[in-house]
């Protein structure tokens, strides 16, 4: 047998997928070479370090045996079997390399250079291409076919031999804005239709004609990519072996000659990318296949839309300014560090020490978060710190530490491959999270059953090959009434697992909880008229999570973002237990995490009443820890909550702000509350890439740097600690975590007391550790050779956690709580009649101060409002009409769109547009034990408009002045 | 801050606990508001609701002197 080959940082394409099953040994080229059963003989030999030639074989791809390039001999077996499709058997003798073999694919490449232009010096391919490559390895000197000169046609050339126009020659279709399809040359490998179909799971793609007429073609005749299904995840660009599908960006810089490998900075999912460069000019990201998040599969964000990094838009000089009416001066660090210290202390003199805050970003790293709760904790000597997963998943971390112990989503992403049922509540994962979404379809496709509960019909619920066996859609607002429905059949048809409840979790608990829930008034009967969801549909979803075997949740803020957000987290928590779908693959709860690291900025002391490790500040013992580690005292009362902060500020009690990383003006609801609320404080502090919609508020601006720019840690849905590496300097000076630390550093000076000294990120990962139970074994040296690692990460767990509550929950035995149904006190009525809720889309995220400054605004430059026919037709509503919808807090003006997807009653709309201002329209309502705003639930009315309403214009005035800058000084 | 913000916050958490068996609901409602309301949030509830007692839920007037 060959020495073993280390898999870790070996990303050679093995040609088919991996196997699992008994071993099997069989010789190859002389060689010994043990695999497991149901491997490919192509796969055994790359596994020896043999590659076999191959063209339309890629190993995250069933093997499809077309190109016969990779024919071999076998032994006792007649011709010359394809490797990629011949399995492996125990005593095998196979020869890669003879003279039959190499004669065949001389003839094979032969004839597929024949149909290929030969302009490889020109090509974007070149030195990037498979079929070069190939060409290579057979060894193929010359080229026989030559086309006669009577007229014979080649399909990549626009005039065939006598002059006449080609009918077959296709033209490039450069439609979509980040990669070109060259028909000329394709070789109908098979493998971008493949990769649309089996690893991304829309099936945009196909293969038109037979034989020679073979043509790779998007969607239906007269569609080209961009009107085609394509959501453009880049698979089938990754898939092309030539330079048929090709990124733009390739075709412009030039193929890369270095890579690194690091982790993207959009959503929750937390994907692996290779950044390809040359010199510090990223030329592409491919997803890294050993990402263990992503297994090799990415989405158009995080493939395609970095263009922000450099966009002109970006500001890389700090800038002060003495109040928000005056236009912005540039100045340098030293003196932007020093007004902001010099304000923020006056503030703390005049006001109080807790008259001061920060908010700490969850699209930050790791060490940088860790450092603005730092800052405030043990500078500013508050607890005034919070973060955007109040407003997102805020209810997740008080739900499941209260029924389980711990916030942490129970599972891996692997583990949706062994799930039987799929419940998705209040996620929309094609959008919001789209390479799960690609990994839940796979499985989908292979037969697990599908649960969709939310108001509207997302992608999921009908989509190529996949068809939701129940679409629960309820009225929004009435989750805990239909998940306590749930848990009635469950509990009164007697599916529970009285064995893993009696094992793991309150027996008493459970008898009043079961008592509870098997009152008639949860009966799926009792709540139909108000929820809105058919009895019988409800009592067959509940059977078929209950029974059907591996039953995983996973939710998203449609669950979280409500009055009840905590109760219904309570609530799913408590489905998981009834039917003991917790502690094992292919189980639990999980809450789909929404931005890149809100994981992180939780587990980082975020939050005004928790030290790092979700530990309570009342907790002396634990604050012990950080006084030792900080030599100050820590304040033992908590500290205000980001709606808390804004209340605070309108009243005059709160005066000062450091906002990393995040835009509340746009993002958080009540815009008018958001604008008063910082319009009255002293000193805002912006730290970002760009002059976002907060920044209009703010007195202090200090260039951020980009995920590109820096080094450090995300932490994804799945609690996995990713490496973020630097690819290129910081464009504007600094990484964030030094800019913190400059911060930092100019009170402490003033104040003469001792300063921050790190030098590197992994100093704060350590300090980290060595103050959090949950991090104790992490650090950077591990991550470099492990890759990442799930937390808990600590000696009990030397390996990290793919899967909480094994044996036992955290919190010792399972907690089942009572969830009453309680309405929110937004309702609807003649003024205001329809249910507002609010989602995201594909290729924009979160308040899209990224995606809105790339290419993907293609795909959705506006939002819009969904509203059903019917209500539009009442209302006088065509498509595309202006509409003006108005709530309690405010109004605005969008376009409309109609369409089915949601219920009469209800309209639907995003936020990823600051012209739309759709939180104008949302309330301060909020979740009752987290102050989550309920963002889904807005009662308001929809009437024919003009255009943008005087709040729009008059914002867009505000914003166009407290945006101009001052030229720099000569 | 709006003190009838609040005390609609207050209310709100009550709400939950009243639906919660056992009879330390009240101890909840006030070991809720200490671990997530900071001292000034609980000061200013306090002196708001000695105005506006008939506003409080039940449980809120019993939870308001363990806090």
């Amino acid at each position: 047998m060959k020495d073993f080959i280390i898999p870790w940082g070996d990303d050679r394409d093995m040609g088919t997928p991996a196997r699992q099953g008994a071993p099997v040994s069989l010789i190859i080229d002389g060689f010994e070479v043990t695999v497991p059963e149901g491997t490919s003989v192509m796969r055994a030999a790359a596994i020896a370090g043999i590659s076999v030639p191959k063209l339309c074989a890629s190993d995250n791809l069933e093997a499809f045996g077309s190109c016969r390039l990779c024919v071999v001999e076998i032994e006792g077996r007649r011709g010359t079997p394809a490797s990629c499709t011949t399995p492996v058997a125990a005593g095998m003798v196979v020869r890669t390399q003879s003279e039959q073999v190499k004669k065949i694919r001389k003839g094979v490449m032969e004839l597929y250079i024949s149909d290929h232009p030969l302009d490889c010096l020109t090509c974007s391919a070149n030195g990037d291409c498979e079929l070069q490559d190939m060409a290579g390895v057979v060894g193929l000197r010359d080229q026989r076919y030559s086309p006669p000169a009577d007229g014979m046609r080649t399909h990549f050339a626009a005039r065939d031999t006598s002059g006449q126009v080609n009918p077959d020659y296709l033209p490039k279709d450069d439609s979509n804005p980040y990669f070109t399809y060259d028909p000329a040359k394709c070789i109908v490998c098979n493998r971008c239709v493949r990769a649309c179909e089996e690893v991304q799971g829309t099936f945009a793609l196909t293969i038109e004609g037979r034989g020679f007429d073979s043509r790779v073609s998007p969607g239906g005749a007269g569609d080209d990519f961009l009107s085609s299904d394509c959501v453009s995840c880049g698979a089938c660009v990754q898939a092309c072996p030539t330079a048929t599908l090709q990124e733009k960006s390739v075709i412009e810089l030039g193929t890369p000659t270095r890579s690194v490998i690091t982790t993207c900075a959009y959503c929750g999912v937390g994907c692996s990318f290779k950044a390809e460069l040359n010199g510090d000019e990223l030329v592409r990201m491919t997803p890294y296949k050993h990402g263990a998040a992503n297994r090799g599969h990415s989405c158009v964000k995080g493939r395609f839309a970095y263009g922000y990094a450099t966009h002109a838009d970006r500001i890389l000089n700090p800038m002060i300014r003495e109040s928000i009416d005056q236009p912005w001066r540039e100045v340098g660090w030293q003196e932007a560090l020093g007004f902001a210290a010099a304000r923020m202390r006056g503030i703390q003199a005049r006001y109080g020490r807790k008259s001061v805050g920060v908010i700490t970003s969850s699209r930050c790293t790791n060490e940088e978060t860790y450092l603005v709760q730092k800052l405030t904790r043990a500078v500013f000597l508050n607890n005034n710190t919070d973060t955007c997963a109040r407003v997102c998943h805020s209810p997740t971390g008080y739900g499941l530490g209260q029924t389980f112990g711990t916030s942490a989503g129970t599972q891996n992403f692997d583990s949706v491959a062994l799930a039987d049922v799929v419940v998705v509540i209040g996620a929309n994962p094609t959008d919001g999270h789209p390479v799960f979404a690609s990994r839940l379809k796979k499985r989908l496709r292979a037969g697990a059953k599908l649960i969709v509960i939310d108001p509207r019909r997302i992608d999921l619920v009908k989509t190529p090959h996949i068809e939701a066996a129940h679409h629960l859609a309820l009225r929004p607002g009435t989750n805990v009434a239909v998940v306590t429905a749930m848990a009635h059949v469950i509990v009164t048809e007697g599916l529970y697992d009285a064995e893993f409840i009696r094992a793991r979790c309150d027996w008493d608990e459970f008898q009043d909880y079961a008592e509870f829930v098997s009152d008639l008034r949860h009966a799926p009967e009792m709540i139909e008229m108000l929820t809105g969801v058919a009895a019988e549909d409800l009592r067959a979803a509940a059977r078929l999570y209950a029974t059907g075997g591996n039953g995983a949740i996973y939710y998203g803020l449609g669950v979280t973002e409500h009055s009840q957000g905590s109760t219904t987290v309570m609530a799913i928590a408590n489905l998981a237990m009834l039917t003991g779908n917790i502690g094992r693959e292919g189980v639990g709860v999980n809450p789909l995490r929404g931005q890149n690291n809100v994981q992180g900025s939780c587990d980082m002391g975020s939050f005004p009443h928790e030290l790092p490790g979700y530990r309570h500040v009342k907790n002396a013992d634990v604050r012990a820890i950080f006084e030792g580690a900080w030599g100050v005292e820590i304040d033992p009362e908590p500290g205000l909550r980001i709606p808390n902060m804004l209340d605070a500020a309108v009243s005059g009690g709160f005066k000062g702000l450091y906002c990393q990383g995040e835009d509340i003006l746009q993002s958080d609801p009540d815009t008018r509350h958001v604008a008063a609320g910082l319009a009255a404080m002293e000193c805002v502090i912006v730290h970002d890439l760009f002059l976002n919609e907060t920044a209009n508020y703010a007195h202090v601006f200090l260039p951020g740097s980009s995920f590109l720019e820096k080094d450090g840690t995300f932490t994804n849905a799945e609690r996995r600690i990713n490496r973020v590496r630097r690819v290129m300097a910081p464009r504007n000076g600094y990484a964030d975590w030094e800019i913190t630390q400059m911060l930092a550093n100019a009170m402490l000076k003033d104040a003469g007391r001792p300063l921050w000294h790190y030098t590197h990120p992994a100093q704060i990962m350590e300090e980290i550790a060595a103050t959090t139970p949950g991090f104790a074994n992490v650090d950077y040296a591990m991550l470099e050779e492990r890759g990442s690692v799930q937390w808990p990460c600590n000696d009990a767990n030397p390996h990290g956690s793919p899967i909480m509550h094994v044996d036992g929950f955290v919190r010792g035995r399972g907690r089942f709580i009572v969830t009453e149904y309680i309405a929110t006190e937004e309702r609807t009525g003649p003024r205001f009649p329809l249910l507002l809720t609010t989602g995201r889309i594909l290729s924009q995220y979160n308040v899209g101060a990224q995606t809105r400054r790339t290419e993907n605004t293609i795909w959705h430059s506006e939002d819009v409002l969904e509203i059903h026919p019917h209500d539009a037709e009442v209302r006088g509503v065509k498509e595309g009409d202006w509409v003006r919808l108005a709530s309690r807090s405010g109004e605005t003006s969008l376009r409309a769109h109609l369409t089915d997807r949601v219920s009469p009653g209800v309209v639907y709309t995003t936020f990823h547009h600051p012209t739309t201002q759709a939180n104008v329209i949302t309330t301060d309502y909020s979740d009752w034990a987290t102050n989550c705003p309920e963002y889904k639930v807005t009662a308001v009315q929809v009437g024919l408009s003009n255009g943008p309403t005087d709040w729009q214009e008059s914002y867009d005035q505000q914003a166009r002045l407290s945006r101009r800058i001052l030229p720099a000084a000569e | 801050m709006a003190a009838d913000k609040l005390l609609r916050m207050a209310n709100q958490i009550a709400t939950f606990f009243a639906t919660q068996p056992g009879r330390d609901q009240a101890e909840r409602v006030a070991a809720h508001l200490k671990d997530f309301w900071g001292p000034e949030m609980r000061a200013e509830l306090k002196a708001y609701a000695l105005d506006h007692d008939a506003d409080l839920n039940d449980l809120v007037r019993r939870a308001l002197p363990l806090i």
